[in-house]
């Protein structure tokens, strides 16, 4: 298991992988919205946390579509599945494997896109630490987006459209968490936990969907 | 009130042709597809389980 | 034996395809009758009560707006059921189920939308209002379109059957879940300044033609899907003929 998550790691950092196109997306969308609603600052720091959470939803969503698809390409899926350990484990390891190449280097790169967007401190520190409770989560829900749309020839865009709808609270809860860490009145823990418990609850239900759905593809 | 009513009257349309949009594919759809397995049936071509035409309907 | 063997023994005799398309031809002349006379008596009732006094006219758009969003939130469930029938019990017809569901769902969450907007226009005096029961259907909007697309893209449909099954299953353990946080979203950014129309206080004057249309909307929902799944039916026996027929054509042609 821990052979696949390295090699996982290894095949999505090395040059045809997408883990670095992922952060140069995540930048560009980032740095086209000043364009769109014009350079005044103040605007810029009050919606800047929603659109680095915004832009990092998008461009998670990016690489997903080859998560089982490579595998599936080169047979070493059907090799994963004929294993003893179960299919549920190794949808699990595959899926940290995905957010550690894809997610984490989004999380590492929204503080500098927070400087951008003259955001404070703390809404920087805010958006960071519910970036990095929440990509996880859409993570796992894409996962099983992958996973059915894993026999399909062009299943990229399929997934996206599929697993937008489902990320929703996780978008909410991670923005007004940010919100309610700069704005005193509202108490940052509640949203914040709530945002966990999404990333939990679908930390069991994605991998589950997910081995379901490539067990049922196969046959 | 006038200007209500025309809301009114726009929803029922909406959703009279709506409905009636779904009902017309439902029946298109049916025919479309009794047509296709007469044709088939017309060339010999028949499921396995009903040998004889009639087995269709028990 | 018993009362439920025999019961069990009924519902595995409805997997029987060839069984459901005698019953649908027996059942569906009369459903659609009944979809029609309630229909007439639901329409009458709407159109012969009183205006309300606060809403004048408009509240004759609820007949209509109610029970497509009722329907709308209906047939998920039946979908929902429909995979858990094609995931666990593997029955053959639960997957015709919820692949013809699919579009009718779509159909009615739509016009729930439309007349909903409009009758925000003349009472709220806007389209749209990103209020949390509008939004959460608005999403359910999107993803009845996201499944019938996913079921447009796959071919084989024994293998999109499952594969559809596990995902209509996870969009229903995320619907409370959407509708959760889009409420908690909703509070966080917008004052309560939405006219909401609670359930219990409606007038019986009201009530009475809502719930003869919701039933009427109900019917038609049974009577199109019993169709539709008919019509699915027949469209995969086409297809599988057309196999049969393309490979006897080729064991023909090679020994002659």
């Amino acid at each position: 298991m821990i052979a696949l998550f390295f090699r996982d790691l290894k095949l999505s950092v090395r040059a045809g992988g997408g883990a670095m196109i992922g952060v140069l997306f995540f930048m560009t969308v980032v740095a086209v919205i000043p364009f769109g609603v014009g350079p005044d600052l103040n605007l810029l720091a009050r919606i800047g946390p929603a659109i680095l959470w915004i832009g990092a939803l998008l461009a998670s969503l990016l690489g997903l579509d080859r998560l089982f698809q490579a595998e599936r390409e080169d047979g070493s899926l059907d090799l994963i599945m004929m294993q003893e350990t179960p299919l549920l484990l190794a949808v699990l390891v595959k899926c940290a494997a995905h957010w550690t190449a894809t997610g984490l280097p989004l999380v590492i790169a929204s503080p500098f896109l927070g400087l951008f967007m003259n955001m404070d401190e703390g809404a920087i520190g805010a958006t960071m630490v519910t970036l990095l409770a929440g990509t996880p989560a859409i993570t796992f829900i894409g996962a099983v987006g992958a996973a059915v749309a894993v026999a399909l020839p062009r299943g990229g865009l399929l997934v996206s459209i599929l697993v937008l709808p489902l990320a929703i609270p996780v978008l909410i809860f991670g923005v007004s968490a940010v919100y309610a860490a700069i704005e005193d009145p509202a108490p940052f823990l509640p949203p914040f936990m709530i945002l966990i418990a999404i990333t939990l609850f679908f930390g069991v239900i994605g991998p589950v969907a997910a081995a379901a759905a490539l067990r049922h593809s196969a046959d | 009130m006038m200007s209500h009513a025309a809301y009114v009257i726009a929803s029922y349309a909406v959703a009279a042709a709506t409905v009636a949009g779904l009902i017309l594919w439902v029946l298109t759809d049916g025919r479309a597809r009794r047509r296709e397995l007469q044709q088939l049936e017309a060339a010999g071509i028949r499921r396995r389980s009903a040998a004889a035409p009639a087995g269709e309907r028990e | 034996m018993s009362e439920s063997s025999l019961a069990i023994r009924k519902f595995s005799d409805l997997a029987n395809p060839t069984r459901f398309l005698a019953l649908a031809d027996r059942v569906l002349p009369w459903l659609a009758a009944l979809t029609l006379l309630v229909f007439a008596v639901g329409l009458w009732l709407s159109f012969a009560t009183e205006g309300d006094y606060q809403q004048g006219e408009t509240v004759r758009i609820m007949y209509v707006h109610v029970p497509s969003a009722w329907l709308s939130m209906m047939c998920y469930t039946v979908m929902a059921i429909s995979a858990l029938g094609t995931l666990v019990w593997r029955h053959p017809l639960a997957d015709v189920s919820a692949r013809a569901a699919a579009p009718i769902g779509a159909c009615f969450t739509f016009l729930a939308l439309v007349t909903g907007s409009l009758w925000g226009k003349p009472m709220w005096g806007t389209w749209w209002v990103w209020d949390a029961r509008l939004t959460s259907v608005f999403v359910l909007f999107l993803m009845y379109l996201g499944l019938i697309a996913l079921n447009r893209a796959m071919d084989d449909p024994s293998r999109s059957a499952r594969v559809s099954a596990v995902l209509i299953l996870v969009g229903f353990v995320n619907i409370p879940i959407i509708k959760f946080s889009v409420e908690w979203w909703n509070t966080l950014h917008q004052p309560a300044s939405v006219i909401r129309l609670d359930g219990p206080t409606i007038d019986p004057e009201f009530l009475r033609p809502l719930i003869v249309m919701a039933i009427a909307f109900t019917l038609l929902f049974f009577t199109l899907h019993i169709a539709a799944m008919r019509n699915e039916i027949w469209r995969r026996r086409v297809a599988s003929l057309r196999r049969q027929a393309a490979r006897n054509a080729g064991r023909e042609q090679l020994s002659p």
